[in-house]
């Protein structure tokens, strides 16, 4: 996972984010330069309010910066309309969110083939990726529990099936931890590592030092800016 | 994303809330099912209207005595008699637009077989009346030139008087006493139901000279009836009017400012008059099955936009993964055209239903418009889109963090 070999995947360079709330103006970001080269782990850390969603946000195509550019795989992304947008989160970025976000009284195996949907993929193509991608979260045989029959850390996995059924290059995880108990959390963890491992870029939104410590570099922010940007040694886990 | 994913989605979002789809379901399928039935009762009215003056015969006229109120029997009181035989010959001869015409002399009268008893109407005329009214017979024969301008003691009977004094047994040949004279039917006239002044079955007719002798007790010079005319192919009602009329006029020597003393009607306008209130009276009710189908459509777009604001997650979730926002607009739009058209379909279920029951109810022809019907479930999807479009929009044009942030 050197960061000399790889190339850069996500490029924000002098990224400003304002919101305009009534007559405050809100400034999320002022001027980032952030590059997260292919395969690797990061965490941005940060306190509420430091703007670390935000930075997701834009890097995982939901928002746009005001100023600045995003480069994914070299090409812009702002500036882009909604539609492209939505182009380049289906097939470059699956999600895992803290509160799950499945679709209730949908199946795990419908909740997970859905992305696929939206790329015109074939019932029967879509079924069977789904199966494996249940599969390779340890959910094999639960495929018609709907959401509300399963823990919450299944529940995760069902979302990071999701979110690698594209095949997509990076997993953004904000907070994936964030509703689940600790013994979880370390399996939810163990399977994003396992990710890392087969060339995915994994970026984690965490406020919680040991969730951070499984990413091989920590970025934190504080009022809208990068602050600390250090490499570490991930702490090791049993591979889920 | 392909059309039967969309569809699945819709039909399992529908199912999901199975009771609210099925109560907004209820406000189109009101609609649709009365603007069918209304349709249909009209169409239903219109065509027995039809039948109804097609049993008079087609290209007709009627010319009666003067103060005869209606066209019906004329010899009420207050009739002041103007027709004569005379007349009747020089409408046949000096009238071109007229192909035929025939006395019709009728009256009340008590008729007995062997067994029964009956009351009909009793119709003295030509050969030619059967022509004009295209009347034929279902048994024996009608009368022609020759019986009909005979004074035989001879009867044709309506399917009702047949029945009411013979039973199934057939009447052909049999005697049928009026005023205490035999008759012998000679034929049995096929059925043609209900007539403007009742049951058309319901009538007996005898040679006209047969008529005056046996039931006016002579001869007599004014015609108690009416004349029955056919016009000629090609002859206008207005130039064949206009010409009985100063015919008729010059033979009565009427001054320039003496009024008709015989009155000329046209079944025909008759008619259509009676079928030009129908028709207003079917557009009126098809109006108001319309302002209640847009009363449903509003209903569709109520629940869509229920529907948007529940689902606000959902479309975060769905924009989250590669969802455009054609697709969530797409998505929401089919579940309302779904909700709509399944709706139409059902309406157009009840309406048939209920055309079907007033058909029997008022004895009309059952019509189903099959035109009205595509129409109609045509029109329902289009309620759904139009009326789906605006939640779609609504839907489509969530900003996908604050929709994921949305708690429900």
């Amino acid at each position: 996972m050197g960061a000399d070999a790889a190339k850069p995947l996500l490029e924000l360079r002098a990224v400003e984010r304002t919101y305009v709330m009534g007559d405050n103006i809100v400034r999320a970001l002022r001027g980032v330069d952030l590059i997260i080269n292919k395969g690797e782990s990061v965490a941005l850390m940060g306190t509420s309010g430091s703007g670390k969603s935000t930075l997701m946000n834009i890097l995982g195509c939901l928002d746009q910066p005001t100023k600045g550019t995003y480069l994914i795989n070299g090409r812009p992304a702002n500036g882009l309309s909604r539609s492209e947008l939505a182009d380049v989160r289906g097939k470059m970025i699956g999600f895992v969110f803290q509160s799950f976000n499945l679709l209730s009284r949908t199946s795990a195996l419908e909740n997970v083939e859905m992305p696929l949907m939206y790329q015109g993929v074939s019932t029967r193509e879509r079924r069977k990726r789904a199966m494996a991608a249940l599969h390779r979260v340890g959910l094999a045989g639960r495929e018609d529990h709907h959401p509300s029959q399963l823990s919450g850390g299944q529940q995760q996995r069902v979302a990071i099936a999701r979110a690698l059924i594209t095949n997509a290059p990076v997993i953004m995880a904000d907070e994936p931890t964030g509703n689940l108990d600790s013994k979880t959390s370390h399996d939810v963890m163990g399977i994003l590592q396992g990710l890392v491992a087969e060339g995915k870029t994994v970026v984690l939104v965490t406020h919680e030092a040991d969730i951070a410590a499984y990413a091989a570099r920590v970025v934190t922010l504080r009022d809208g800016a990068i602050i600390d940007d250090r490499k570490q040694v991930p702490v090791p886990t049993e591979a889920a | 994303m392909n059309i039967l994913t969309t569809l699945w989605l819709a039909l399992r979002a529908l199912w999901r809330n199975k009771v609210r789809s099925m109560l907004t379901m209820l406000g189109i399928i009101i609609g649709i099912g009365a603007v069918i039935a209304m349709v249909a009762a009209g169409q239903g009215a219109q065509e027995s209207v039809k039948q109804v003056f097609a049993g008079l015969g087609t290209n007709v006229l009627m010319v009666s005595n003067g103060s005869a109120p209606n066209f019906g029997p004329s010899g009420g009181a207050g009739s002041k008699l103007s027709l004569t035989w005379d007349d009747l010959a020089a409408l046949s001869t000096e009238v071109s637009s007229i192909k035929f015409v025939a006395p019709a002399l009728q009256t009340r009268t008590q008729l007995a077989s062997e067994d029964n008893n009956w009351n009909s109407q009793v119709i003295g005329t030509t050969g030619t009346w059967f022509k004009i009214r295209n009347w034929k017979a279902a048994q024996g024969v009608v009368l022609d030139e020759d019986t009909g301008s005979s004074a035989a003691k001879i009867v044709v009977i309506g399917k009702t008087v047949a029945t009411q004094l013979f039973g199934q047994a057939s009447p052909i040949g049999q005697n049928i006493r009026l005023n205490g004279q035999p008759f012998e039917v000679v034929g049995v006239l096929e059925s043609k139901g209900q007539g403007p002044m009742g049951d058309y079955d319901d009538t007996l007719i005898i040679p006209v000279k047969t008529y005056q002798q046996k039931l006016e007790k002579g001869l007599a010079k004014y015609i108690k009836g009416q004349f029955l005319i056919t016009m000629a192919d090609g002859a206008t009602a207005e130039k064949t009017m206009a010409a009985v009329t100063s015919l008729l006029r010059d033979r009565h020597k009427l001054g320039i400012s003496d009024e008709d003393d015989f009155r000329i009607r046209n079944p025909a306008e008759f008619a259509k008059a009676q079928q030009d209130s129908t028709d207003r009276i079917s557009t009126l009710l098809a109006l108001v099955a319309a302002a209640s189908l847009f009363v449903g459509g509003i209903g569709v777009m109520n629940i869509m936009l229920v529907s948007v604001i529940e689902r606000t997650r959902e479309i975060g979730i769905r924009m989250a993964v590669g969802a455009k926002p054609g697709n969530i607009m797409t998505q929401f739009l089919v579940e309302s055209l779904v909700l709509s058209a399944l709706g139409g379909l059902l309406g157009l279920g009840l309406g048939a239903l209920f055309a079907k029951w007033m058909a029997s109810y008022f004895g009309w022809p059952l019509f189903f418009p099959v035109q009205t019907a595509a129409i109609a479930v045509g029109v329902a999807g289009g309620v759904g889109v139009v009326f789906g479009l605006y939640p779609a929009i609504r839907a489509s044009q969530l900003d996908p963090i604050t929709a994921l942030r949305y708690e429900s």
